[in-house]
């Protein structure tokens, strides 16, 4: 049946298709919905691990069990999970083990632009490349059947713009699979170094099989053109931007295994075209091995390796024309992305920027109180490093600073407990503020750890963050509700004026949550305001100032209130 | 040929209910389609723009600045940032309701003056109307994408009961009548 499906759907429709009854992930986009679409699937067991490594490492297991099984992840995810991948690309699997990694050029959603090819190549591990949906669901079935022909993960890597994008896919039903029974095999899964020598040549001959297999997949093709003056070798989005761009005029090698790469399938179709340009997003990893096989190819000096290629740039670097529209003179404001109304970071950060705190920040929606007017936080690196930077800030000492660290639950549970555990262990009187508002929320609103729920939405084991944060030593935890800013105000002073290890719980759902029941929108009483701006301190985008006086916008208020203990007037209320 | 619709907007608006809603609408044509969509952070009220892509064979997942031939923008703001992706004689559908950007909120930047006018003098097609109003007339604010849908349906050969068809399957029950309305208020709107 012909269905139309994002590409996260139709991966996951390939996971349910290939007989894969075990999914372990964290959120991240661009790849969340993968593992909320398996979810769908009766048949297969699907979770939310705490981080990515332990995804990873649940998979494994359920791949040694004897299953076929899944982990997902963003780019950045699998750097979290990279240990496991170098290991397990040695001892190889029982079941078929199939990861996905969703890349996103452009950071539409991440904090680096980092090619995950690099992983493939240095973990040793095949990789595929799907170019829409309809390949992402036939490539993840694929990699289950190489998994465990080869003994291998196999990486299926996805982009933003595959992930993102629906287009049609054909249905087929389930296959049957046997567990495999579970040997126990110390020479194969016990990498300790006697046993991972003589693993290591397995490694290299597997690629050198998997090379061989390379040459003649079907998921590698050459299709015609008319014109051999040039022939283009590409994978992905950039297959689709150069058949978007030239049509059949240029031979195209469609490469559908991005590692290990073939040989002599380049050095042929190279042999029969004039030129070869080689057409991929951010480095040039196709480029280096044509090279290093001797086939003289142009790449990265037309594409250069930043940001997400687009049909026009492909048109001009190729020589096609096109045209873009007009435009207006005027200067076009930004519209940056921002905390929503009633957002219960905004009235902690509106505390942490009065008290002129240096603020640790950490990744999540929270991250966007570092833009106007707020501007409450001054570092973003990586899940996790708010807590363990500001240890090393604070033991470093820079003179009359007062820190904190925010990290929101799902952050904190994915990667802040350990720095945490090095606070209380190495003494650095430093206090960390969890934003606890009971959700993933970038990504999309998922459950975890302390929410209560599981992934299929049932009522699960809740990890008592206060409890946590005692058990691991710190003395003195306490909670907020970060819509009562004299409240927040009172604990931090407190807090950082500590010369020992503290946590602050700033407790408050996620103001889109269905479950929230919000007051109802609140108004400014112009007779009453008297245009001094105090209320836009906060970076609502329900407020604005209109004709000199605060309006609140009734479509966007939920009455969070924060604003009202702003105004020295008393004009903001329900009432007015 | 390939046609190519673009839907703009402020994240948070509904703009991906409209593209879901066109998407169907030509897989049922028999016709091949991409619909292409931003998740996560531009979502929390930044710039949003989804592309709508159909014909024999869709390739790039994406349009790019002057390929497409229909721009649909839920805030005319957003409609004078997304013009140069229009075709030269293009046509621009847009809501005119403001939204003010966090920039222009903190007055680190200006909202520009008659956006409706400047627009009106490129070389492209250009329908400027209140879909915000038409959709408090059907009960409720968030019913815009449906108001601008309905404006929209006038420049395809779909039928009415098509459209209705489609919106039947794609909004919960509950909402049914109500962007019912709202697309026929679009519809019917001058």
């Amino acid at each position: 049946m012909k269905k139309l499906m994002l590409g996260n759907e139709a991966f996951a429709r390939g996971l349910f298709e290939a007989g894969c009854s075990f999914v372990s992930s964290y959120p991240g986009t661009p790849s969340t919905e993968i593992t909320e679409f398996a979810a769908k699937y009766p048949e297969i067991y699907a979770e939310w691990a705490p981080n990515e490594k332990v995804a990873m490492e649940a998979a494994f297991g359920a791949s040694l069990a004897g299953k076929r099984s899944f982990c997902g992840m963003k780019h950045v995810g699998l750097n979290v999970a990279a240990d496991p991948l170098f290991t397990i690309s040695y001892t190889g699997v029982n079941g078929g083990m199939v990861i996905c990694v969703a890349d996103d050029p452009g950071m539409h959603s991440s904090q680096n632009e980092q090619d995950s090819r690099h992983y493939a190549i240095a973990a040793k591990v095949p990789m595929l490349e799907p170019s829409d949906s309809s390949e992402a669901l036939s490539f993840t079935k694929l990699a289950f059947e190489l998994s465990e022909k080869f003994d291998t993960p196999v990486i299926v890597k996805m982009c933003t713009r595959i992930a993102h994008c629906q287009s049609i896919v054909e249905t087929s039903d389930r296959i049957q699979m046997e567990d495999k029974p579970y040997e126990k095999n110390i020479a194969k899964y016990i990498m300790m170094p006697g046993m991972a020598k003589k693993r290591h040549p397995v490694v290299e001959q597997r690629t050198a099989d998997l090379t061989e297999w390379a040459e003649n997949a079907p998921i590698n093709r050459v299709e015609k053109g008319s014109d051999s003056s040039k022939g283009i070798i590409t994978s992905s989005t950039s297959y689709d931007y150069v058949k978007e761009v030239c049509g059949s005029r240029y031979p195209v090698l469609k490469l559908g295994i991005v590692n290990p790469l073939p040989v002599k399938l380049i050095q042929d179709f190279a042999s029969k075209v004039s030129e070869v340009i080689v057409v991929e997003e951010l480095d040039g990893i196709i480029e280096a091995h044509c090279n290093s096989i001797g086939v003289k190819v142009k790449g990265k000096e037309l594409f250069g390796n930043i940001d997400e290629l687009m049909p026009n740039k492909v048109a001009q670097k190729l020589g096609f024309p096109y045209q873009t529209g007009d435009k207006l003179e005027d200067q076009i404001p930004m519209r940056p992305p921002v905390m929503c109304a009633g957002c219960p970071h905004r009235g902690l950060y509106y505390i942490l920027k009065k008290n002129k705190l240096t603020v640790l920040g950490d990744i999540g929606c929270y991250t966007l109180g570092a833009t106007a007017p707020l501007m409450a936080t001054d570092t973003t690196i990586c899940m996790g490093a708010s807590v363990s930077g500001l240890h090393g800030f604070n033991k470093a000492g820079a003179a009359g600073l007062k820190t904190v660290a925010v990290i929101g639950d799902s952050t904190f549970m994915h990667s802040g407990i350990t720095g945490l555990v090095n606070i209380a262990y190495n003494e650095s009187a430093s206090t960390v503020i969890i934003l606890d508002n009971s959700t993933t929320g970038m990504t999309g609103h998922q459950q975890n750890p302390t929410t209560g729920f599981n992934l299929k939405g049932d009522p699960c084991t809740k990890i008592d963050l206060e409890a946590l944060c005692r058990s691991i030593g710190i003395k003195h935890v306490r909670v907020v509700d970060p819509y009562n800013l004299e409240e927040c105000d009172k604990a931090i002073k407190e807090e950082v004026g500590r010369k020992e290890p503290s946590v602050i719980i700033s407790r408050r759902p996620c103001a889109l949550l269905k479950t929230v029941k919000h007051p109802g929108p609140i108004s400014v009483d112009s007779s009453k305001c008297i245009g001094c701006k105090a209320c836009m301190n906060i970076g609502c985008p329900a407020i604005s100032i209109v004709d000199k006086k605060a309006v609140i916008d009734a479509t966007q208020c939920v009455g969070c209130g924060v604003c009202s203990q702003l105004c020295r007037q008393n004009a903001i209320s329900k009432e007015a | 040929m390939t046609g190519n619709i673009m839907i703009v907007g402020v994240g948070g608006q509904g703009t991906l209910l409209a593209s879901k809603l066109l998407g169907k609408l030509f897989l049922e044509k028999g016709l091949d389609v991409k619909v292409s969509e931003v998740h996560g952070m531009s979502q929390r009220g930044g710039s949003v723009v989804t592309y709508v892509r159909y014909g024999e064979k869709v390739f790039s997942p994406v349009i790019d600045k002057g390929q497409a031939d229909i721009i649909i923008s839920f805030e005319i703001l957003e409609a004078a940032r997304y013009v140069d992706y229009l075709k030269k004689g293009g046509l621009l559908i847009t809501n005119t309701q403001q939204i003010n950007p966090m920039p222009v909120i903190t007055g680190a930047a200006v909202y520009p003056e008659n956006l409706e006018e400047k627009l009106s003098k490129l070389d492209i097609k250009l329908e400027c109307f209140d879909a915000l109003s038409l959709a408090k007339k059907a009960g409720s604010t968030k019913a815009v994408n449906l108001a601008l849908l309905g404006k929209l349906s006038k420049h395809f050969d779909f039928t009415q009961e098509q459209w209705l068809t489609a919106i039947e399957t794609s909004v919960p029950a509950k909402f049914l009548e109500m962007n019912k309305k709202a697309f026929l208020l679009g519809r019917d709107s001058q």
